[in-house]
């Protein structure tokens, strides 16, 4: 750590910071950190227990793939649109942090929907949380990443109040800015389950 | 010195004590609520073990039944790793790390609240579950055994639960010190020049951020085995009960080393203290450590050898665990060339600085045993193992803790404890501490399993085990003692100077106890061991005693009730699980309302003006 670094760290609120890093986004970066764990867990799990269920429905099932890859790809796009309205929010360009942080919000909030919409029809066919070993880890896999996507969402959606009444000027982009680190973080951890859940279940 | 500390006229009204306690965000605080409530749990974890020992004084005791007997030695495990060690380490986290490293809080004061209350609740829970059949599986919980099936009544679910709940209060306290540690240290102070016990403090955290959510995740599919029906570690499903284990160990083999190096940060600091020398091999010290936190996450199957993973498991294990021996003995050669040629003197600190060498290194030693997997086939589950573990932790860890205690004790209070009594405890301690566990070696390489409430007559166990129940009392004639003397100096003037021990670190450079924003002036450090430096530069034998500051223009957080709502819902939200179903509700309406109440919570603690309730100076 050289000197020079630590004489010129600021927070945004003006205290005196030993890295170039304001503490809540050291935090959050810290934080995603930790989850990476939480999530390597998990997917772990559900690769472990690959075909070792002992009775039906299997992935190949009941999986529709096609379904998921357009919620993948607005989840894909609200991480393009969270970055633009970062950068509305940072320029002081209230029409342009609107615009994308409610489009960031709805694509959320579609991913959601679209998840809740899965489970319900997976149960339909048969496919409880405890029906077998592919289901458990299935559905605690994709539901608390779910639970990560709906917490962004409302954080999200938080701001977005904030927003549309003045309260996210420039010097407060931060708030928004760490609000985004967690959201591509929940993104990053959907690019590995999509191919690891529902891809791999197509081949073999 | 009488200066009026604090300027009522901008406190908005005077709060009661309790109020203040209860609603406190200051690092200090805090600090004294988590070594008060430790300390409770570690007596009552400690009545434990003296009821375990009562029942095993000779063959076919009768005190207690087989039932109560895996009660008490789960809760005995559980609440002494993480009721006791964990949190008695986190008082001197909160109390001292900040003061260390020169500043006037933690990155986020709510948030360390937040992680005291849950913790504090988190503990209460599990041991209320005395009154409802407390967790009987182990302080491991081996699936199966742990699951519905075999463990039918609500016994388990505290434990589950209870460290789900506890486990929260960790990561919180994770991701807050090492952000403080990282980005709040005073002008001038690099990571090179912190304290050992900041350094001990920032690896120890990198582990429980990274351990923790693996433990997390295992108790969660435990969780949903149990309440939902799913067949994660159930054989009938498919499942594998090594899934379990494998888990379990990647987040506990780091556990250990979150319990043992924030002890050995507190003897890095007393050591060189006491010998009246700068800490020998600083930077070894520090690469010493990461060295083992990071092999630390290479190592948990060596408390899996004998569930027969195959000899290219066995020796990768096997190795990487004797590797670990590497950086732990620079580690005890360093501390012994800390002590060597230097100006020693043997206050109460430097007793248990010096028995925790001592008793580590035995520890450590049967540790390297165990590396070794044949024999660890022979160990394994035995009264050896049972040995070997209280060495480094009690040996170890407590130890540590003690001599931290003794030495800061007139910073956090500004009273001296008692050097007689203080020398009285340590003797009490090491002989009955050696007295309880050294024969536990021989019980168990006699053949003696753990976990067994009674043993027949004629196995040879009897005598160890008559020594050890000995010791056991004598261990707890210590803690009366330790007691007495915080008692008694209790009673006695807080006229403690601000450095009575000759110290090194910024902590002595202001009065004991600390005012509330710890400095006036925010310190400048221009190289390690900063007391050292300026007494040189100045060419005295102590600093003049610090005065108490008014510290006008100071600004401190205030104080906040959310932290203490969102953790009494947090707690209200994981007692949903253990409800019976109600009704047509998918989830337990007392768990949704603890979900309401934590989502309220943080939503009011977000938004609540950080300058709200600001004490001005």
């Amino acid at each position: 750590m050289s000197s020079a670094a630590m004489d010129h760290g600021h927070s945004a609120g003006g205290h005196h910071t030993s890295l170039p890093i304001d503490n809540r986004k050291l935090a959050i970066w810290t934080f995603i950190g930790s989850e990476c764990l939480f999530f390597a867990t998990l997917i772990s799990t559900f690769l472990i227990y690959r075909g070792q269920s002992v009775s039906g429905p299997g992935p190949k099932d009941i999986f529709e793939v096609p379904l998921v890859t357009g919620g993948t790809a607005v989840l894909l796009f609200s991480s393009f649109f969270v970055v633009m309205a970062l950068n509305g929010a940072q320029e002081g360009n209230r029409k342009k942090l609107l615009t994308w942080l409610s489009l960031t919000v709805l694509c959320g909030m579609f991913f959601a929907g679209m998840q809740v919409y899965e489970f319900m029809h997976f149960y339909h066919l048969g496919l409880g949380y405890s029906t077998n070993l592919f289901s458990a880890s299935f559905y605690t896999l994709t539901g608390f990443h779910g639970a990560h996507v709906t917490m962004g969402t409302l954080w999200l959606a938080t701001l977005l109040k904030d927003a549309i009444k003045g309260n996210l000027p420039p010097e407060k982009s931060l708030n928004l800015e760490i609000a985004a680190l967690y959201w591509h973080f929940v993104d990053v951890v959907w690019i590995i389950i999509f191919p690891v859940v529902y891809l791999m279940s197509l081949g073999n | 010195m009488t200066t009026t500390v604090l300027d009522t006229e901008a406190a908005p009204a005077r709060r009661s004590a309790l109020v203040e306690w209860l609603t406190t965000v200051d690092h200090k605080k805090i600090g004294i609520m988590y070594g008060a409530s430790a300390f409770i749990f570690f007596l009552i974890g400690g009545l434990e073990a003296l009821i375990i020992r009562a029942q095993l004084t000779g063959p076919e005791g009768k005190l207690v039944s087989a039932e109560l007997y895996n009660q008490l030695f789960t809760m005995h495990g559980t609440t002494m790793i993480f009721l006791a060690v964990m949190p008695l380490s986190a008082m001197f986290f909160n109390f001292f790390v900040p003061l260390l490293i020169g500043a006037r809080d933690v990155a986020f004061p709510r948030l360390n609240a937040m992680s005291l209350w849950v913790f504090m609740l988190g503990g209460i829970f599990l041991n209320a579950s005395f009154i409802f059949g407390a967790p009987n599986g182990g302080w491991f919980g081996y699936a199966p055994l742990s699951g519905r099936e075999f463990s039918p009544g609500i016994n388990m679910d505290f434990w589950v639960i209870g460290l789900q709940i506890l486990g929260i209060a960790s990561l919180a306290a994770g991701v807050n010190f090492f952000t403080t540690i990282l980005n709040m240290r005073a002008r001038g102070m690099t990571l090179m020049r912190m304290p050992m016990f900041a350094w001990a403090t920032l690896i120890t955290q990198i582990l429980v951020l990274l351990a923790f959510p693996v433990i997390t995740v295992a108790l969660i599919f435990l969780m949903a085995d149990r309440v939902f029906g799913t067949g994660f570690f159930v054989t009938a499903a498919g499942g594998d009960p090594m899934l379990w284990q494998h888990l379990f160990w990647v987040f506990g083999h780091p556990e250990v080393y979150i319990l043992i190096l924030p002890a050995f940060g507190i003897i890095s600091e007393i050591l060189p203290v006491f010998s009246r020398k700068p800490l020998f091999g600083y930077s070894a010290m520090v690469f010493s450590m990461a060295f083992i936190a990071f092999l630390g996450f290479g190592v948990w199957s060596h408390h899996m050898f004998a569930t027969g993973m195959g000899p290219l498991a066995d020796s990768f294990f096997s190795l990487a665990t004797m590797l670990i021996a590497i950086p732990t003995g620079v580690k005890v050669f360093n501390w012994m060339g800390t002590v060597w040629g230097g100006s020693v003197r043997l206050a109460t600190p430097m007793y248990f600085a010096l028995g925790f060498i001592a008793m580590f290194v035995i520890g450590g030693l049967s540790g390297v045993m165990h590396s070794v997997a044949p024999a660890d086939l022979q160990q394994t589950d035995s009264y050896f193992v049972v040995a070997h573990f209280h060495y480094v932790l009690f040996g170890g860890s407590i130890f540590a803790l003690t001599a931290g205690a003794y030495y800061w004790w007139p910073k956090m209070f500004g009273r001296m404890l008692d050097e007689g009594l203080g020398k009285a405890h340590f003797w009490l301690m090491f002989l009955g501490f050696n007295l309880t566990f050294f024969p536990m070696h021989f019980a168990g390489l006699l053949g003696m399993p753990r976990r067994v409430y009674t043993y027949p007559a004629g196995l040879g166990f009897d005598i160890y085990n008559l020594m050890a129940t000995a010791g056991a009392f004598v261990l707890m004639l210590a803690f009366l003692v330790f007691i007495w003397n915080l008692i008694k100096t209790w009673r006695g003037p807080a006229n403690a100077p601000a450095d009575p021990w000759g110290g090194a670190t910024l902590e002595w450079t202001i009065p004991s106890p600390p005012q509330e924003f710890n400095f006036g002036e925010e310190p400048v450090v221009t190289g390690k061991d900063p007391v050292w430096t300026a007494r040189r530069a100045a060419g005295v034998d102590r600093l003049p005693e610090p005065a108490h500051v008014s510290g006008k223009g100071i600004h401190m957080p205030g104080p906040s009730w959310w932290p203490l709502i969102v953790s009494v819902g947090i707690l209200v939200f994981f007692v949903g699980f253990m409800l019976p179903k109600f009704w047509a509700f998918p989830f337990h309406p007392v768990g949704i309302l603890g979900f309401a109440i934590t989502t309220v919570g943080i939503f009011k603690w977000a938004y609540e003006p950080v300058d709200a309730h600001a004490t001005h100076h």
